[in-house]
């Protein structure tokens, strides 16, 4: 019988594949843990939040009567005696997107059951992220020396500083504790909890959330950043 | 992964043995679900005796001198709120929907105990938090249920200094503890189910469970987001939603946000809202009508499809609550169209519950007393709804007790009747007895009759042009003499209702020790909540053995069956050599034992 079905599995399609996971019994997603599961419907549910502070956002910047700060300007640096417009958050957004490519590999070392390269990876992930995070706090104690406030600030709309600390840090509240949650499972890793199972899914758990939180700065980046 | 999941570590388990840790600080799905429930209970009944004070107050004005303006807006306030969140939202998911996923599914306990035993801790504070405004300087906010500002964070209104923020904090705290609740129960239905247990076997109490359970996980977020930049705006002074705003000659420190903004948000969370507290109701009582009915529910595939239907056509459709908010007409055309076309999943169902009943064998039990009127009561609230939900009915027709009397009938009375008609029907399972009859028949008549006495007059007040939410009536010119009498009519029916109320909980009580004994199965239902080994079910839920689901849910009256149920867990074979035994007084010998034909096994099952 096994030997059959493992014969006409070849050829069915993927949607067929897929009409017999959701209609058969136990699991409607085959191979997919509890915890990875929950963790997919959490991120659906949390996509909902930050979708809705950048229409928040949006809304305000149409509604608010002051013209919007440019933000090439606000947020530039000035190296060398040289105006570097935004350069503070491309290297943010470099390193961001880096420790996602630290992560994957993580997750990659984790499958191959290589516990210490796969920790060591999730550390530097964790390292990039605080690292970005400080970059944030040393970018919010910029902008507060310069006056910016959530209910004002010197360069034009007050929604702009409204905006932009509620939303970064909503955002480096969500990497901080991607921080902590790695630094936890990398922890466990090394101390060997996980080979006694066998199983390092926990290390794609962690990294289902940590690209998460990339992808949603990705998107806060160019709609609160370039545009 | 599946053995992983399905590994049967607790089949020895004979769970937590102090009394804390049973019925304090339990894991226990079960145990959970009573907590989550007696707390819904005990802050509707805050709710209850708040419409009792409103009520009061409109129907013999001066009566209690308490109730002043102040007072009457911030109860309205607060009985909306607790009624629509932490009642209703509470009671069918983290109450039966806690109760009954693991043990409708088969599962012995929903994926994350922990985390479930947080969600309820959590919904506990959120609840103390919405309490706690009662005693502050000022009050609870009297901003009305909406929230809507500028008025409810600037002077003026009752309880803007400490009630709105209080009011705030607590539904962001709820909406924590609702997804810790609400990714349990999903992920339990999608990946936790018993052997032979597939989506379209489920009960439809747990598909309406599921998908209002999705829904609010996708609409919370969203009233979290908007109360946070509420509480911004009151607490820090930022203006997302207040625009410039001259006070007593004054410009306040606001200006350029969008009150507008707000009422989107608000709505799109608002009307998804609605259906995340009517399709349980929905899915239960299909259930109920069926068992109590002895015929299978009619149309189950529809009636799925339908349930995921008005599930995401109800968030394309909330700016019908905005028709007079000033937004662009066009989009009132729009949203128009949506809602008259949620209408037919909604008749689908409706005429899927009657045909359901149509030839049944009809039980007149409490539970289907209770159906009965749901159903009733939810056409008679759909149909005003059409009218509500057209731009040109709906402009006169806004801010009018029309819409009190639509809102109450669809959303309050009708889900309350099935909330009802569930307690009445597993409160054996949870108890292991009856509940009390005469007292369940003098409840239901009562509550039935009186929503009807209640909520008819406030139909015509509606189109007599009577404003909601004003304190008083006396001094309107165009308000009519019968006007004033039906207020007070309704008020006498409210108080009848809201006694009658006191005798279920009385009823609650008393039929713990001195009602007539259960058994496991007293409706003859064929769920599998109702084959647990114990009743009512231990930690564990099964036993020993895990159930294996051989058939849906609505085997009743199948001809040719010795009995007129069938249990979900009951193997197909042992009915059809039932079958043939009685048919063929010389029954061929029966081959080797196929498995369920339904399900090609897996591999390493055959």
């Amino acid at each position: 019988m096994a030997q059959k079905r493992a014969v006409s599995d070849q050829n069915i399609t993927i949607g067929q594949q897929l009409v017999e996971d959701w209609s058969s019994d136990r699991e409607a997603f085959k191979n997919v843990s509890w915890g990875k599961s929950m963790m997919w419907i959490f991120l659906l549910s949390d996509t909902f939040i930050f979708g809705t502070f950048l229409t928040g956002y949006m809304t305000v910047r149409m509604s608010t009567t002051v013209a919007w700060p440019n933000t090439s300007e606000v947020f530039a640096l000035t190296i060398g005696g040289v105006e570097l417009p935004l350069v503070l958050i491309a290297i943010m957004t470099f390193v961001l997107i880096s420790s996602s490519g630290t992560m994957a590999m993580a997750v990659n070392m984790g499958y191959q059951r290589q516990a210490k390269k796969a920790a060591i990876l999730m550390l530097i992930t964790a390292l990039l992220g605080a690292s970005f995070v400080g970059m944030q706090a040393f970018e919010w104690t910029k902008l507060i020396h310069e006056g910016v406030r959530p209910w004002e600030n010197p360069f034009g709309a007050p929604q702009f500083g409204a905006a932009f600390f509620m939303i970064t840090g909503f955002h480096g509240l969500h990497v901080s504790v991607g921080v902590i949650f790695l630094v936890v499972v990398a922890t466990k890793v090394l101390r060997g909890d996980y080979e006694k199972r066998g199983d390092y899914q926990i290390v794609e758990i962690t990294g289902l959330y940590w690209h998460f939180v990339d992808l949603v700065w990705v998107f806060i980046f160019a709609f609160f950043y370039l545009w | 992964m599946t053995e992983d999941n399905a590994t049967d570590t607790e089949a020895e388990d004979h769970g937590p043995t102090t009394f804390l840790t049973k019925y304090v600080w339990s894991q226990d799905h079960k145990v959970i679900a009573i907590q989550y429930g007696l707390t819904a209970i005990a802050i509707g009944l805050v709710a209850l005796v708040l419409s009792w004070l409103m009520r009061m107050q409109l129907g013999f004005p001066g009566a209690l001198e308490f109730v002043d303006q102040e007072a009457y807006y911030q109860y309205a306030t607060m009985h909306g709120m607790i009624m629509v969140i932490y009642l209703l939202t509470a009671i069918f998911l983290g109450g039966f929907g806690n109760y009954l996923i693991p043990l409708m599914v088969g599962a012995r306990d929903m994926v994350f105990p922990y985390l479930n035993m947080l969600s309820y801790w959590v919904y506990l504070i959120a609840v103390l938090v919405l309490v706690s405004s009662f005693f502050v300087p000022g009050g609870p906010t009297g901003a009305g249920w909406t929230l809507y500002p500028p008025q409810s964070i600037l002077e003026g209104t009752p309880g803007y200094d400490w009630g709105i923020i209080l009011m705030l904090t607590s539904l962001v705290i709820f909406i924590i503890a609702f997804t810790m609740g609400g990714l349990n129960y999903v992920t339990t239905i999608l990946q936790a189910r018993a052997r032979g247990m597939t989506l379209m076997r489920m009960p439809l109490t747990v598909w309406g469970i599921f998908v209002a359970t999705f829904m609010g996980l996708l609409a919370f977020p969203v009233l979290f987001v908007s109360g946070v930049m509420l509480l911004l705006d009151r607490v820090i002074g930022t203006s997302f939603f207040v625009p410039e705003i001259i006070s007593m000659g004054e410009p306040l420190a606001y200006g350029g946000g969008s009150p507008l903004l707000f009422q989107h948000l608000f709505w799109f969370f608002g009307h998804p809202e609605v259906y995340i507290v009517a399709l349980p109701a929905f899915g239960i009582v299909s259930d109920l009508l069926s068992i109590h009915a002895r015929k299978n529910i009619f149309g189950y595939r529809m009636m799925v499809w339908a349930l995921i239907g008005i599930g995401a056509l109800s968030f394309i459709v909330w700016a019908h609550h905005m028709y007079v908010s000033g937004m662009d007409p066009a989009f009132g055309f729009f949203f128009a169209v949506t809602t008259l076309i949620i209408a037919v999943p909604t008749a689908i169902k409706v005429y899927n519950w009657v045909l359901t009943l149509w030839r049944g064998d009809i039980h007149l039990t409490i539970p289907m007393l209770f159906s009965i009127s749901f159903v009733l009561t939810f056409v008679f609230g759909g149909l005003t709804g059409l009218f509500l939900g057209n731009v040109v009915v709906d402009v006169p027709l806004s801010d009018t007790y029309f819409v009190v009397a639509h809102f109450h009938m669809v959303m309050g009375v009708a889900p309350i009747m099935v909330v009802f008609g569930a307690i009445y029907h597993w409160y054996p399972k949870m108890t292991g007895r009856m509940l009390n009859g005469p007292m369940g028949q003098i409840h239901f008549w009562v509550t039935f009759l009186g929503t009807y006495a209640i909520y008819f007059p406030m139909h015509y007040l509606g189109f007599v042009g009577v404003p909601r939410r004003y304190y008083g009536y006396e001094d309107i010119e165009f308000i009519p003499q019968s006007v004033h009498d039906l207020n007070a009519a309704i008020t006498v029916a409210a108080l009848f209702v809201g006694v009658v109320q006191l005798l279920f909980l009385y009823n609650l009580v008393w039929s713990l020790k001195r009602g007539e004994l259960a058994g496991g199965n007293p409706w003859r239902a064929t769920s599998l909540e109702w084959q647990t080994p114990n009743t009512p079910p231990v930690h564990g839920n099964w036993g020993k053995n895990m159930p294996q689901v051989h058939r849906w849910a609505y085997d009743f009256s199948v001809p040719g069956a010795d009995k007129d149920f069938m249990p979900q867990n009951m193997p197909r074979q042992s009915f059809e050599a039932a079958d043939v035994h009685k048919l063929d007084p010389d029954p061929p010998t029966a081959g080797p034992p196929s498995d369920d034909p339904a399900l090609p096994p897996r591999e390493g099952e055959a």
